[in-house]
């Protein structure tokens, strides 16, 4: 008897998406893009929040270093040399920035990166917003010890918001907007006071369907992040570790 | 782009760890434990109408090493049909991709837990017994358990002991080997064949995993098993894992006590636990029956096979046998003489 044996409880699991590690390596330039850019959409916002914090930098010259550390990480081919076996991508990403900021400091070059290679609007004045501060206050910057864990919260955050993102534009593409409002309402405004009663009335729904429209919404959205999890992992072990971190699976 | 706060993150992730079960008959009530890799939950059987315990992973997808694990798991448990062995139900897949199987749920405590209620040693040795029962069927039908510990066994109700958590597993079909291992998350990775000794029955083909890695859980798992020493595990290293149980129920403690005012063992049931402990698997008991045999012996006052007695613990032991008919005699005979005391006057 093989796994396929085993009975499906319902829809197959999707294939998923190839891994950008192994993508970075395609002979194929369009692959590489876009793995390249998949890579700066999950990692561009905690790399440029951590060069704030890490390295107290001032917003214009961390978005300099956030983006010129992507160009590097595409010029200098870095991911060429991740081992997944040794480390996990964002240790390892994160390592890579250390050394980047560092040896910038000692070139005394800060160029200005112009028409960058990944077309990505990078939304620094949200990243901004998000820090909750224009200046920033020696007291706000975590410990060396917890920056690694400020990291990988702004890190799993970004996943999260990319899925969410995905989730909206699913929803839409489904004509399922109520859906998705409702998971907004209930699993992101975060307001603990809200009851699945109180949106039924909100809505004019029964409180099934609420229940109904929020099982599948949470249903699609660990799906989708955990597709692009698996696409930002070099391999299944990997993969299945990260999982276990993003969701706090280990900690529960 | 909407920002998640650290709140809606947490709403994010609980959300997402709940099964979708939509698509198969069971009914989600509540989360009962989380083990290393996924979660065990109670859920309706709606067409049996009866609660089940259902233990889903948390990553999705069939083709992983931990999906590989899970099934193998409940196919382990599928093929040992036994009173001491909680048994599966079904396996599948959830709608989310995640694999999943269902069981028997056991309302009953954690043998850690259960023990404090049982006061008599020879109540606690019977319950060892019936462990062995277990363990020693499995290894009748050439499956090794591999975790024994107290955290493993429950008991029932009414008493009954169930051998629970069968994911490292061991298990021999054809002369090859499955293997199968749920990461606890006090488990310490080990996992290694075994030598043909397991069961007296097979021949074995040595699998060690892609990841190289061993399980087990320190204190109850045979140094063999720590050395990651592949020739040399079989039955012997479950039977190890028996005397830090047996030691376990005697001392609460699965090591022997070596601080002044440890728990001490009686000489016999010392040397039952420090023969099924042995460092060497040539000096621990051949297989669970002897091992049970000697427990039984125990129980029933005669000498055991671990311990060679000197005349005085002889002495002692056949005292405490026949401590009854001694008495009767020694009354008997106590009367007799003040009754000729009495006639001699």
């Amino acid at each position: 008897m093989t796994n396929e044996d085993v009975q499906q409880g319902g829809d197959r699991f999707p294939p998923t998406r190839r891994s950008v590690i192994e993508a970075v390596h395609s002979i194929d330039a369009q692959e590489r893009e876009r793995a390249l850019e998949a890579l700066c959409a999950a990692y561009w916002k905690p790399v440029y929040k951590y060069i704030r914090l890490r390295w107290n930098r001032p917003a214009d010259a961390a978005q300099d270093l956030a983006q010129g550390f992507f160009m590097e990480l595409l010029e200098r081919e870095l991911l060429d040399k991740f081992d997944p076996r040794k480390s996990r991508l964002r240790t390892y990403l994160r390592i890579c920035v250390d050394s980047y900021v560092i040896n910038e400091d000692k070139a005394g070059r800060r160029l200005k990166r112009g028409g960058s290679v990944l077309h990505l609007a990078l939304d620094f004045s949200g990243a901004e917003e998000e820090l909750g501060a224009a200046v920033m206050d020696p007291a706000a910057i975590p410990s060396p010890g917890s920056l690694e864990e400020f990291f990988e919260k702004e890190w799993v955050r970004s996943l999260f918001a990319l899925a969410v993102e995905e989730l909206r534009e699913l929803c839409a593409e489904k004509e399922r907007t109520r859906t998705f409002r409702l998971f907004e309402a209930y699993d992101l405004d975060g307001n603990e006071k809200i009851s699945y009663e109180q949106l039924a009335q909100e809505y004019g729904i029964a409180a099934t369907d609420v229940t109904n429209a929020l099982a599948w919404a949470r249903r699609e959205f660990r799906r989708i992040a955990l597709e692009r999890l698996r696409e930002l992992c070099g391999s299944e072990e990997e993969f299945q570790r990260e999982a276990r971190a993003v969701f706090g699976w280990d900690a529960k | 782009m909407k920002f998640i706060s650290d709140r809606a993150l947490e709403r994010l992730r609980d959300g997402a760890e709940i099964p979708a079960l939509g698509g198969t008959h069971y009914r989600l009530l509540e989360r009962v434990a989380r083990g290393g890799m996924g979660v065990v939950y109670t859920a309706e059987d709606e067409k049996l109408k009866r609660r089940v315990a259902l233990k889903i992973l948390d990553v999705p997808g069939m083709e992983g090493d931990l999906a590989t694990r899970l099934i193998r798991e409940a196919r382990v448990l599928a093929r040992l049909e036994h009173p001491g062995i909680v048994p599966v139900h079904d396996v599948g897949t959830l709608a989310d991709g995640r694999v999943f199987y269902t069981m028997k749920f056991v309302e009953g405590k954690r043998l850690d837990q259960y023990i404090a209620s049982v006061n008599s040693v020879p109540d606690r040795l019977r319950l060892f017994l019936r462990i062995c029962d277990a363990v020693g069927f499995a290894h009748a039908r050439g499956v090794l358990h591999r975790d024994l510990k107290p955290s493993n066994i429950m008991v029932g109700p009414f008493g009954e002991v169930l051998v629970m958590d069968w994911g490292l597993a061991k298990i021999l079909r054809e002369g090859v080997l499955h293997t199968a291992r749920e990461t606890g998350p006090e488990a310490t990775i080990l996992e290694r064949p075994m030598s043909s000794a397991a069961a007296g029955d097979t021949t074995e083909i040595s699998a060690v995993t892609e990841h190289g890695t061993v399980m087990g859980t320190p204190g109850y798992m045979s140094p063999e098993q720590s050395r990651g020493d592949v020739a040399n595990l079989d039955a012997r290293s479950d039977i190890f894992s028996l005397g830090a149980l047996l030691r376990f129920l005697l001392t609460g403690k699965p090591e022997e006590a070596s601080a002044p005012g440890g728990a001490r063992l009686e000489k016999s049931l010392g040397a039952i636990c420090a023969k099924a402990t042995a460092p060497a698997p040539a000096e621990r008991y051949p297989n669970v029956q002897e091992l049970a045999l000697d427990v039984s012996r125990y129980l029933d006052g005669l000498a055991v096979g671990a311990h060679r007695e000197s005349i005085f613990e002889k002495t002692a032991r056949f005292y405490r046998r026949y401590r009854f008919f001694i008495l009767l005699i020694a009354a008997y005979l106590v009367m007799r003489v003040l009754i000729l005391l009495f006639m001699h006057r």
